[in-house]
């Protein structure tokens, strides 16, 4: 039985975009009324990352993905649920009894151009989280290991003294995944950290973080929205749709059989190199704004398979029985799925 | 009977302060009515350029300083900016990336395409109505009446870039170019809007240039592709010859570095290093620092672009 290292519970994220009271008002039949405006985010989200995997959320923009990603760091407070990491909670802790466990959490940005401080060297980017944590750390102990970390990661020790402005956008990604893996951390979130890289450096980037989970065992829980990087790298995929869960199955399952009328519409439209465009499933319709979900299932409007009772209520997430969990009426039902 | 687009041997410079840097260095294709061509590369290879250059929209300290661009056997290369007017969005019409950066914010979707009708055609305005209605059902836009008085804002971004593909079909063009026309799209919107480019050019006869640094999207819908590094066309033939059987060592490279392509799990093919920025371009062939394949001859010489037996154009020593 795998043991997991994080897990989430029934997450729920709003935000509230009202703005002040003259934004509230609304006139609604002749009166008055003041009205508050969500986004819903994350709705009910619960999953969990065994240790030494590479869980994958998947999913289209604004379907919360980075929400997500950015609960579980505890940079924002989620609204209801709970986050465990090793059997602790650690969504009610304060900063100082979080501390110990930022230093086992790090997280890898998109943009290496904007998550880099413009006016620190990549030396004081690096040792700023060492002699954070770790006070009584010696200059010579933190320089040694700002050397050996920058070699892990393929940047010359010798320009530590630089800017990020003299460095390319695979260097600066190399950099920030040094400063990622400095504190030795047991589990690394990483929001898209190759979407903003040309081919050959993604597949540089990408080659340094699966090396480096091999070789530190590491935990990866990696957001993305492209397929193919998904397909190769991750060990589960969970894919998204508007603040909720459609899917969640091992790699190899999901991309061989995938059982979410979503996820088929989605694994479908992956372009393939060498192939002559294959039929992909079109959906009806546009993504629906998080502010007003559909009731129901949050998919139903788009999916071709929909009845009766997919507006009505909301699927659960069931698990089949190759492992499978799934949040679909109709797959529960065993309709069959077009 | 002469192509609907030849280019020959064109070379684009930006003049620096420290020098005249070349940023497109002797690219030559042709097109066809009714082809595709796909323009592959990664940043900085120079792709764009060699699209905006077609239509002339290159700007100071940009100039094409030389080859020559004919378009239905007239050289548009040598046009006055007033001939230019004439081709340029009337015959030849492009598409950009941002779909919320290329429509104005501040005017409603109708004003902006009767605007551009009215701009090219003699016509009334009720007229250049009618044939915006017409060009907004052609992209498969629901209750188009309704879109006309609508500002972007209201749109999500695959409808915007279908206003856009819209606006672009208004004068009945020859040719299209698309700079990146999905890339800040999802991927079921991307489909759409690649099945929308390519119903287009079948039905209408219309010739397409893709610009984009997907190979995988390139693959699926262009007949004709030409990679570029550096500048350089390095590779260009049939679509399916140059994918599943490259000659130039950097196209294998950029093919084998997709994630994919190979076993989950396996490390990709990487290709060391980056491309060299465009004032300091090795001598010899440009890639020679990358790739993994040299010979001596690659350190001091330019390798020309020679035919191979499959119909494919390769600039490499090796072939």
């Amino acid at each position: 039985m795998p043991t997991p290292i994080l897990t989430i519970n029934n997450i729920v994220k709003h935000f509230d975009i009202s703005g002040g009271f003259l934004d509230q008002i609304r006139f609604t039949k002749g009166k008055f009324n003041l009205e508050k405006t969500t986004v819903k985010a994350v709705n009910n989200v619960s999953l969990s990352i065994n240790k030494g995997e590479t869980l994958s959320v998947v999913g289209e923009s604004g379907c919360g993905k980075s929400t997500l990603a950015r609960v579980v760091m505890g940079l924002y407070p989620p609204n209801s649920g709970e986050i465990l990491y090793n059997d602790t909670r650690i969504d009610t802790l304060s900063h100082k009894e979080m501390l110990p466990f930022r230093k086992k959490m790090q997280m890898i940005f998109q943009d290496p151009y904007a998550s880099l401080n413009p006016r620190k060297t990549v030396q004081r980017t690096l040792e700023e989280p060492l002699r954070f944590h770790n006070p009584k750390m010696s200059t010579t102990q933190i320089n040694d290991k700002i050397k050996e970390i920058m070699e892990q990661v393929g940047v010359d020790p010798a320009w530590a003294k630089r800017f990020p402005h003299e460095f390319s956008g695979g260097q600066r990604q190399r950099i920030s995944i040094a400063r990622g893996l400095i504190l030795d951390p047991e589990l690394i979130v990483a929001d898209e950290p190759v979407s903003a890289l040309d081919v050959s450096i993604q597949a540089q980037i990408l080659n340094l973080l699966m090396d480096a989970g091999k070789e530190r065992g590491l935990t990866y829980l990696f957001i993305t929205h492209d397929l193919s990087v998904v397909q190769h790298i991750s060990t589960r995929v969970a894919v998204m749709y508007l603040g909720t869960l459609c899917e969640v199955a091992d790699t190899a399952k999901l991309f061989k059989n995938p059982q979410h009328p979503y996820t088929r519409a989605l694994l479908s439209a992956i372009p393939k190199i060498g192939e002559t465009a294959a039929k992909h499933i079109k959906l009806k319709g546009e993504v629906p704004t998080p502010v007003n979900l559909p009731s129901g299932c949050v998919f139903h409007e788009r999916c071709v398979n929909a009845n009766e009772r997919c507006p009505r209520e909301v699927p659960v997430l069931n698990t089949l029985d190759n492992g499978t969990q799934v949040a679909c009426h109709a797959v529960e039902e065993g309709r069959e799925i077009i | 009977m002469p192509h609907l687009l030849d280019i020959q041997n064109l070379e684009v410079k930006f003049a620096l302060r420290t020098g005249d840097i070349t940023a497109i260095d002797g690219v030559s294709f042709s097109l066809d009515k009714g082809e595709t061509l796909g323009i592959v590369g990664e940043s900085g290879a120079g792709k764009s350029v060699t699209g905006f250059s077609i239509i002339n929209l290159i700007s100071k300290p940009g100039f094409i300083s030389q080859g020559r661009i004919f378009f239905n056997g007239e050289e548009i290369s040598s046009f006055s900016d007033a001939q230019m007017r004439q081709i340029r969005g009337n015959k030849i019409s492009m598409i950009f990336q941002d779909p919320m950066m290329t429509l104005n914010p501040v005017f409603t979707i109708g004003t902006q395409m009767i605007e551009t009708l009215l701009a090219h055609k003699k016509i009334s305005k009720a007229e250049a109505k009618k044939i915006a209605l017409q060009k907004l059902e052609k992209v498969y836009i629901p209750s188009p009446e309704k879109r006309l008085n609508q500002y972007p804002h209201e749109l999500s971004g695959g409808m915007r870039q279908r206003i856009i593909i819209a606006i672009a079909l208004l004068t009945d063009p020859e040719l299209i170019i698309a700079d990146e026309p999905t890339t800040a799209l999802d991927v079921t919107i991307q489909a759409e809007i690649m099945d929308l480019l390519q119903e287009l050019c079948t039905i209408d006869n219309m010739a397409l240039i893709l610009i984009t640094h997907d190979l995988a999207v390139v693959s699926q819908v262009t007949k004709k592709i030409a990679v570029m590094y550096a500048g350089k066309v390095i590779e260009s033939g049939p679509t399916n010859e140059v994918i599943l059987h490259p000659q130039h060592p950097y196209t294998k490279g950029l093919i084998k570095s997709i994630p994919g392509a190979i076993k989950p799990g396996e490390d990709l093919m990487q290709i060391p290093g980056m491309m060299p920025t465009l004032t300091e371009i090795p001598p010899g062939c440009s890639f020679n620092p990358r790739c993994n394949e040299k010979i001596e001859i690659c350190e001091t010489k330019i390798p020309d672009p020679r035919e191979t037996d499959a119909g494919t154009k390769v600039s490499c020593h090796l072939i």
